[in-house]
């Protein structure tokens, strides 16, 4: 993968951060920039988690990866910690791979 | 209120358990980038420089699935742009001076934010949890980090032990806990479906950053 990419993200997430600190409160202190920096997290994690999940190249499919998944969503609706949800799915999949040669 | 021994002592340990938790999940950031083309120390480099989880996960995300560096490097940063907004409230909160603002803007995350907030009586104390919650998680998650990208580099084949699975159950974890209303519940619905949907049409990286458009336009209306 591209060091230059690495870098960069690395630079402007470090800018976003700086920026915060260092300027002064009434240019970012607004309602639509703060319901914003809510509102991206929630629709791009949705849009990866399910890209994640059911994409393949440009093309979409139900695999282990979904029966990963949805074990996750039980490990997290019992209260699971993240590290544990993430057990679970990559679990699952392998499992359903190893023993029933899902794709 | 100042800031006590027996304070100091207690916001410490809170701040070491919260690393240890969160830190956990390095492993996974770091099993996940290693088996989506980074290199063991591109892998590490993204822990130490960029150090803040969701953008990590999104990038490498976006890259091991075959799309553009544009594409994640927009991706990673849109998700960051809250940590500006954590940068403004550490600002209020910890009162950094001149060169310690350069300092503290690198631990400025959900987790050192959360535990100043919580210690906001004084700015001793608020300083005293951002710095200790920032820092621990900061060496936890590197240390994690390294531990993931060495196992996922030793395993081979990253479907044989479902290390692919795990990362659409990572993201579904990071935004579960943001579905706390009825318009964050439905935007992520939205989300799902577009991004889906442009998948066929769009070459990877684009569907995901599509749904971007979703969240400005939304926040826009509620301005």
């Amino acid at each position: 993968m591209s060091w230059l990419g690495v870098l960069l993200v690395a630079l402007i997430a470090y800018s976003t951060k700086l920026a915060g600190i260092i300027i002064p409160n009434s240019i970012l202190e607004r309602p639509y920039v703060s319901k914003l920096a809510v509102l991206l997290p929630v629709a791009l994690l949705s849009a990866l988690t399910a890209i994640q999940v059911f994409g393949s190249g440009q093309s979409l499919v139900i695999d282990a990866r979904f029966a990963g998944l949805s074990a996750g969503v039980v490990a997290y609706f019992l209260k699971a910690p993240f590290i544990l949800i993430v057990l679970v799915a990559a679990l699952t999949a392998a499992l359903l791979r190893f023993f029933f040669g899902v794709n | 209120m100042s800031l006590t021994p027996v304070l100091r002592r207690q916001i410490s340990l809170e701040a070491i358990s919260i690393g240890l938790a969160t830190g956990a999940y390095g492993i996974s950031f770091g099993a996940i980038a290693a088996s989506s083309g980074f290199s063991i120390l591109q892998t590490q480099v993204l822990s130490l420089l960029l150090f803040t989880g969701a953008s990590q996960f999104a990038y490498v995300g976006v890259l091991g699935a075959g799309g553009s560096v544009l594409s994640g490097l927009a991706t990673a940063s849109l998700l960051g742009v809250r940590n500006g907004l954590y940068g403004m409230r550490i600002a209020q909160l910890t009162k950094p001076a001149g060169w310690q603002k350069l300092f503290f803007a690198q631990i400025t995350i959900d987790e050192s934010t959360a535990l100043a907030n919580k210690y906001d009586q004084s700015q001793d104390t608020a300083r005293w949890a951002f710095l200790a919650a920032g820092l621990s998680v900061y060496v936890f998650w590197n240390i994690a980090t390294l531990t993931g990208a060495l196992l996922a580099t030793s395993v081979g084949d990253p479907k044989t032990f479902g290390l692919d699975a795990a990362i659409g159950a990572g993201f579904f974890a990071l935004v579960a806990p943001r579905l706390n209303s009825r318009l964050n519940k439905l935007l992520a619905l939205a989300a799902v479906l577009v991004a889906l949907a442009l998948t066929p049409l769009l070459t990877a990286g684009l569907p995901v950053l599509a749904t971007a458009l979703l969240a400005i336009v939304l926040a826009k209306r509620a301005d």
